[in-house]
């Protein structure tokens, strides 16, 4: 129940925060930090408690919704959903802070439509049932949309159309792919249900499981998104609002990584094995394509946009690998990605608000004006580029482990993509920061809201870097699951087993 | 006729006697607000009639009408539909010069033609009804006599309906001929005697698709949609849209079943063209409309598009999952149309897209009708719109019609796009205009037609219950 409760909590805050602005638009900033924060305390009291070494779901919640159809409000809690909560919870609080000055219409509105995102983004997260999966899914989208297409930058409306038009069309090819999983399912056992527990382990040719994986895949890669299909979100994170661009890169970008682990392997292991040469090339297409263009950006904001198709490339390449380091190097790097990613849109949005431009070419110098800033753009531009201590090195040195097991390859070709990263991000700390000091700006260093933000996720980043353990813990149990699944149906169906199943390293000592 | 044949004809009854109640009224004292309250009162009785027809069904009057359970769940969306467009009639009207009373007249024979189609068991009452409703949309479309659009609206809908009650008429004889009944059930008698379909009986279902492509403005014969909707007056747009659409596409379901049409390929395949040219030509067209009546119109092209798909399944689920397709594409565009007309004056109607700018942040209460509206117009989640497409793709899907399926996702997201446009409109900042103040009869409808979008989209389940249990052909 606590599961409905989460969601309720932010709906309802929604409505009163919307109320609220027509009054006084503190109180819905407020209400907003409230209802957030309310959510994020329960969440971590569930985290510290200790779990049940029986099933890896924490929480498991399951009441009839259309049931002539089969369709359940099926929520559940495990490892990986956890993580994924805490960090929504933590960026939709900072989300809140950072636009306290930057939004001053419709600030009622704007806070109604953040914590409808948040609520359709933790429904992705703990959805057990693929229609609500779906649904929530969908929801995401409208206030998304609106938070582009309302408060953001010149070319918003484009943006937000192309954002809308794009994951409305591959989510659609997912929902096709969801009925036909159901009657696939239904007809070889009689039981028709979107129950997703039920649905695992269903018995399908090779050919019809490769199409509906294809389909759900349409779905997660543009989301992700992976190189062909990346169009929409240099838009969509440009022109956004800063608070939108932080969600977009540091959360919606996730259910899409979220998805894979979640659906795809489990409910296609045959499939997904078929797929995972196709998939992981995709990813280091990703890593090297991502960070080429990301260099070639003259708009910091761009910039920092297509980083995050670089970063997201490590996700889908660690995720075909199939083996738990490389998947628990997935884990991190949601995490840190939305931490590193977070904080430099956040940046540029502090920038954005003092200089009114986001041309590096009109920036340099920018350290001697706003030394706290300059020090912050330092920090996670090193943590984009992977600089051991920080979150992102863990994350990418045990994708890139896990990917060389199963791909020497693939994991040679990944590494080239970290001396890029490591050439985009000091060139946005020397177009900015430093270099010749560019005479016509006169700003202010940030102030105690601000620096109080940007040293929250410093910290986390660093935490990250530091003491991962707890993360590994937590997601563990999920992790194995995902990957026994994986095995026995491979094993069942007979096909030969190579050495990409390999699993259960010892990795701790690797981490240390 | 027996009492229970008149019992189970109550709602009808009502309905023809409510006009002759209204002229004569008119003829003593013309009084707006009293022929209108007596209209709402007559469909509030028709509806509450129809409960207490359940206990007789199914009941058939030998030889014209047939009242079975599926009559009644139409019955009950046609009226039900009709008294939400009298409901938000009431402010258009009234600021209308010269007579407005016989609006509710010719409202009233429109239904009764409707509701005709809704039980009809054979050809005579199949086109009995299709021109009571025909003859009197003529005049609802034209009711502005003042206004050149709405005569040329008017005109062009009494040419070319008058032409496809010609070919309906035409098919019908032809089948005649070849079957020597008109009773749906003894056409299907005839037909089984042959393994081979005579020429004549293939022709006459041909003559009767143009007749009924026609009235449910499918794609070839849709030309007159897009002026009719913009002509006419925006409440009996909403009226073409929903009431007379969903009468011609009872009949047919009802027809088609008993004659199991979908087993035969010829038609089969013509369906499916169709269904498939609608989708695409409404929605593709629809892209480039700056006129929302317009737009809206070639949105309803491509709507009775997706429900030919359910057509073709041939199935019981099929039929359900229609007869729910229907009920929230009713109440949706009831909602946009009801959003239209209370935005319009007689004079001025709101219908460019122009004229929605900020609508939004003027009167937040009726633009997030609107958008609730074309939100589930485009079938997005938490509306019923939403929980519509899902069951038409998922019967689709069930029956194996991939391709049909297909097309429908493709054009959902073609339709996406437009519906977008006019939300973004609504959204975007706004220069300063005055609004006439909003109605209360029409918000409290309007806030009747949000809420029952949004329970159909978040908790859908009793309805889908309902119609399973109770809905089979």
């Amino acid at each position: 129940m606590i599961l409905v409760y989460l969601i309720a909590v932010l709906l309802t805050g929604a409505f009163l925060a919307w109320i609220a602005g027509i009054w006084n638009t503190v109180w819905s900033r407020i209400i907003s930090i409230v209802a957030l924060s309310i959510d994020l305390i329960q969440i971590i009291i569930l985290a510290l408690k200790p779990v049940s070494p029986a099933s890896s779901w924490i929480i498991d919640f399951k009441l009839d919704w259309i049931p002539e159809f089969g369709i359940g409000l099926h929520l559940a809690l495990d490892g990986l959903s956890l993580l994924m909560l805490i960090l929504t919870f933590f960026l939709g609080i900072i989300a809140v802070l950072i636009s306290w000055k930057e939004i001053n219409s419709k600030v009622g509105f704007f806070h109604f439509n953040l914590l409808l995102i948040m609520a359709g983004i933790i429904g992705v997260f703990l959805s057990l049932d693929l229609f609500l999966f779906y649904f929530f899914w969908e929801l995401m989208l409208v206030p998304m949309y609106f938070l582009i297409g309302i408060w953001g930058h010149e070319n918003r409306t484009a943006a937000s159309n192309k954002f809308f038009l794009y994951t409305q069309a591959s989510g659609l090819l997912m929902f096709i792919a969801i009925i036909a999983l159901y009657f696939v399912h239904g007809h070889s056992t009689g039981s028709y249900t979107f129950d997703y527990l039920q649905l695992l382990g269903t018995k399908m040719s090779a050919s019809t499981g490769l199409l509906i994986m294809s389909g759900f895949l349409a779905a997660f890669l543009v989301k992700l998104p992976v190189v062909p299909l990346h169009n929409w979100l240099p838009d969509a994170h440009t022109e956004a609002p800063t608070a939108g661009s932080l969600i977009l890169a540091a959360l919606l970008l996730k259910t899409g990584a979220y998805g894979l682990l979640r659906f795809i392997v489990p409910l296609f292991p045959a499939a997904s094995l078929t797929f995972a040469p196709i998939g992981m090339l995709l990813g280091v297409v990703g890593i090297l394509y991502g960070a080429k263009l990301s260099f070639a950006q003259t708009d910091f904001k761009r910039l920092v946009a297509y980083t995050s198709v670089s970063h997201m490339g490590f996700v889908i390449l660690g995720v075909f690998s199939f083996n738990e380091i490389a998947y628990q190097g997935v884990i991190v790097q949601m995490i840190s990605h939305g931490i590193s990613t977070g904080a430099l849109f956040i940046l540029v949005g502090q920038l954005y608000e003092r200089i009114h431009t986001r041309d590096l070419n009109r920036m340099g110098g920018l350290w001697e004006e706003a030394p706290f800033m300059g020090a912050m753009g330092l920090v996670f531009s090193m943590a984009s580029l992977g600089l051991p201590g920080l979150g992102n090195f863990i994350a990418e040195l045990l994708i890139l482990v896990g990917v060389f097991k199963a791909s020497v390859l693939m994991s040679c070709l990944a590494c080239l993509g970290l001396i890029a990263a490591t050439i985009y991000s000091l060139r946005i700390v020397q177009k900015v920061f430093l270099g010749k000091k560019n005479g016509i700006w006169e700003i202010n260093d940030l102030n105690v809201r601000e620096k109080t933000v940007l040293a929250a996720l410093c910290i986390v980043i660093v935490g990250l870097g530091l003491f991962p353990k707890p993360v590994f813990d937590i997601a563990k149990p999920a992790l194995i699951k995902t990957l026994d699944i994986k095995e026995k149906t491979i094993h069942v169906e007979g096909i030969s087993k190579n050495e990409t199943g390999e699993k259960s390293i010892h990795f701790y000592q690797i981490s240390k | 006729m027996t009492i229970t044949d008149i019992l189970s004809l109550s709602p009808l009854i009502i309905i023809a006697i409510a006009p002759v109640v209204i002229m004569l009224v008119i003829s003593v004292i013309r009084n707006y607000d009293v022929v209108y309250g007596f209209s709402i009162l007559a469909l509030l009785g028709a509806i509450a009639s129809i409960f207490l027809i359940i206990p007789v069904i199914p009941h058939l009057i030998e030889p014209l009408f047939i009242v079975d359970i599926y009559s009644l769940f139409f019955l009950g969306i046609i009226i039900f539909s009709a008294l939400l467009v009298t409901l938000i009639s009431y402010n258009y009207l009234k600021q209308l010069d010269g007579v407005r009373e016989e609006y509710y007249i010719v409202l009233f024979t429109s239904t009764l033609g409707a509701s005709l189609l809704a039980v009809a068991n054979q050809f005579i009452i199949f086109f009995l009804g299709i021109e009571t409703l025909s003859i009197s949309l003529y005049i609802l479309i034209a009711f502005q006599r003042s206004k050149a659009t709405s005569i040329e609206a008017g005109i062009k809908y009494l040419i070319l309906a008058s032409v496809s009650s010609a070919f309906l008429l035409f098919g019908m004889a032809l089948i005649y001929t070849a079957s020597g009944t008109m009773q749906f059930n003894g056409i299907v008698l005839a037909l089984s005697k042959n393994s081979q379909l005579s020429p004549l009986i293939i022709s006459g279902f041909a003559m009767m698709m143009v007749g009924i492509g026609f009235k449910l403005a499918l794609v070839p014969f849709h030309m007159w949609t897009p002026d009719v909707y913009q002509g006419a007056p925006s409440p009996v747009t909403a009226y073409i849209a929903t009431v007379s659409k969903g009468a011609v596409m009872a009949v047919l379901i009802r027809f088609f079943f008993i004659t199991r049409g979908f087993e035969n390929n010829y038609l089969f395949i013509v369906i499916s063209g169709f269904a498939i040219l609608s989708m695409f030509t409404g929605n593709l067209l629809a892209l480039r409309q700056n006129n929302i009546k317009r737009l809206l119109a070639y949105s309803s092209i491509a709507n009775m598009g997706y429900l030919l798909i359910i057509l073709l399944t041939g199935t019981n689920k099929g039929i359900q999952a229609s007869i729910f397709y229907m009920i929230s594409y009713f109440i949706t565009t009831i909602g946009a149309f009801g959003v239209i007309t209370l935005l319009s004056t007689c004079k001025n109607e709101a219908e460019k897209i122009e004229d929605y700018r900020g609508l939004f942040w003027k009167k937040p209460w009726i633009a997030i009708v609107f958008t609730l509206s074309l939100l589930s117009l485009a079938g997005i989640p938490l509306t019923a719109g939403f929980i519509a497409k899902f069951y038409v793709v998922f019967e689709g899907m069930k029956t194996g019609l991939l391709v049909l399926v297909f097309s429908l996702i493709i054009n959902s997201v073609i339709g996406l796009y437009y519906y977008l446009r006019v939300i973004t409109m609504m959204f975007s900042a706004s220069d300063e205009t005055i609004l006439p103040a909003l109605p209360l009869i029409g918000n409290i409808t309007l806030l009747l037609i949000a809420l029952s979008i949004l329970i159909l989209g978040i908790y859908p389940g009793w309805l889908i219950d309902i119609i399973m249990k109770f809905v089979t052909l």
